[in-house]
């Protein structure tokens, strides 16, 4: 496994489309083939640079939806509303095509094989990216982890199938959070709040590392929340996705 | 709370690993604004600007600045009192 | 340069008459250094210092009494893009400054929130800049440098300060914000001046 401390400087690399995925109405997945990929811990992320005929640049971040098997990387991109580089991604971008990318980085949001302790999850809308590739990274290891996932609606959860088969797993545990609009038979709308942190997340004496990611106000709530309950500063993370 | 307009440090990761070798992510850092030390992963992030701008997320105050120009890469670290990071 | 990405033009429109190197754009882009400062007109301030340590100050009521224009002006980012024939309602700083006693040859703004750019004096000068309250009509908004940014829209738009407070005018020329950090210490769009040494 790559030392993620000291490494040189990275550059701006060409990968190729290998397979493009619809997850959402609104969010794909885009499957890459890198020749130099020095391969990733789980929860880094790359940038995305796209560049039109006339030299107009414009470059973005996303998380690595997958863990490292040595073959292809994976990339879930949500579409912005409006947004310059997203829409291109989710809508034009095609098997075949090249794409720029530079990376990974981070070393702050991951989650390393062998880590001690359990694993607390927390993502909002498409914050559950990098957690999936926690969450696939892990598998199989023994490792106790639970996902708190809020979305607006049945239709937006991304990773419906995958979620289905992790949670499969003695070690595992999703709990899905509607927002905006719940399926049948689910009584709770609303958006995540103390209860239910003390509901379903691991206690503070649990000694869990906690990740959460998703948009900034979300992530701030949730750390708040947490904090408020007693969990260890220390021991959350976040990574805001603006 | 009032509009949140800033990502965190873990997105300067990428614009930085073409200043630094080292990834600053995990390094700790203190403002010199402030004196509060914490991990540049956790600092509030500015990057629609014309160039990205790091401040602390205790008092606000600019921890670093970075622009790129066609030729040259400008790092302002003022604003840090020290970074440490782990040996490798 | 790397690859050209098919089928990517970005969110931009083509133009005309626009200085070396920009777009035209439809929205507003609002771009931020910082946390948006929350001013009431209530506490609003601007003070001018002059070079001899004087200083002149008015309030939001004072400001308000001044005589106010009408302003439709092109602007201009550094980031590359512009938007044409933007309408302002706004002071004039030839107004604001007219008996202001003064031998400096430069000035610089300062914003709350701790923002600063460098300008000429002459510059802000004969019509050319204004503090402005208004934009589209309507009050300006905090995100876009209300209650009062100031309008140099002849330079790239950094040097329009959002959330102006002040002026400090001197003798020599001191760098701002952005100007200590690469870019250009004048910032003409037409001799595209973004960068230090441009």
């Amino acid at each position: 496994m790559e030392r993620t401390a000291i490494r040189r400087r990275l550059t701006w690399q060409v990968a190729t489309v290998a397979e493009v995925r619809r997850e959402t109405g609104t969010a794909r997945t885009i499957v890459l083939d890198v020749p130099d990929w020095p391969g990733h811990l789980a929860g880094q992320h790359l940038d995305v640079r796209l560049t039109a005929p006339d030299g107009y640049r414009a470059s973005r971040s996303y998380s690595i939806a997958s863990a490292w098997t040595g073959e292809t990387i994976e990339l879930t991109v949500e579409e912005v509303p409006d947004g310059e580089v997203s829409p291109y991604l989710v809508e034009v971008l095609k098997a075949g095509d090249p794409l720029e990318i530079r990376g990974p980085v981070g070393g702050w949001f991951v989650w390393k094989p062998g880590q001690e302790g359990p694993v607390q999850l927390i993502g909002g809308g498409s914050g559950v990216v990098p957690l999936r590739s926690m969450l696939r990274a892990a598998a199989g290891s023994g490792t106790p982890m639970r996902l708190l996932y809020s979305v607006r609606r049945p239709e937006s959860v991304i990773y419906v199938q995958d979620l289905k088969q992790l949670a499969a797993s003695d070690d595992v545990d999703v709990r899905l959070v509607y927002t905006r609009e719940a399926p049948a038979g689910e009584p709770r709308v609303g958006r995540i709040d103390a209860e239910l942190i003390e509901q379903y997340a691991f206690a503070p004496e649990d000694g869990a590392t906690t990740y959460v990611c998703g948009p900034t106000p979300f992530v701030e709530t949730v750390a708040d929340l947490l904090v408020a309950a007693g969990h260890d500063p220390a021991r959350v993370r976040t990574e805001r996705f603006g | 709370m009032s509009e949140v307009n800033y990502l965190d440090g873990n997105a300067a990761a990428g614009a930085l690993s073409e200043v630094f070798a080292v990834d600053l992510t995990t390094a700790t850092g203190q403002c010199n604004g402030c004196g509060q030390v914490a991990v540049f992963a956790e600092a509030r992030l500015y990057v629609d600007a014309p160039g990205m701008v790091a401040r602390c997320n205790g008092c606000e105050s600019v921890l670093l600045r970075v622009v790129r120009t066609p030729d040259d890469t400008y790092l302002d670290l003022r604003g840090l009192t020290y970074l440490r990071f782990p040996n490798a | 340069m790397g690859i050209v990405s098919p089928g990517f033009t970005g969110r931009r429109g083509g133009g005309t008459d626009l200085p070396p190197g920009q777009y035209l754009t439809r929205d507003f882009p609002v771009l931020s250094a910082g946390p948006t400062p929350h001013i009431l007109t209530d506490h609003w301030e601007f003070t001018v210092t002059t070079e001899t340590g004087e200083k002149y100050k008015w309030d939001w009521a004072a400001l308000m009494a001044l005589p106010s224009e009408e302003i439709t002006k092109d602007i201009h980012c550094v980031t590359r893009w512009s938007k044409l024939q933007t309408t302002w309602k706004g002071v004039s700083l030839d107004t604001l400054l007219a008996d202001v006693e003064t031998g400096a040859d430069f000035a610089m703004a300062h914003s709350y929130g701790g923002y600063t750019t460098n300008v000429p004096l002459e510059d802000l000068l004969d019509g050319q800049s204004w503090i402005a309250y208004e934009y589209d009509g309507e009050p300006l908004d905090p995100e876009h440098g209300g209650p009062a940014r100031l309008l140099v829209p002849h330079l790239y738009f950094w040097k329009s300060a959002k959330w102006v407070r002040g002026l400090v005018l001197s003798d020599t020329e001191d760098l701002g914000f952005w100007e200590t950090a690469g870019y250009h210490e004048y910032g003409d769009p037409w001799k595209e001046q973004r960068y230090a040494g441009d």
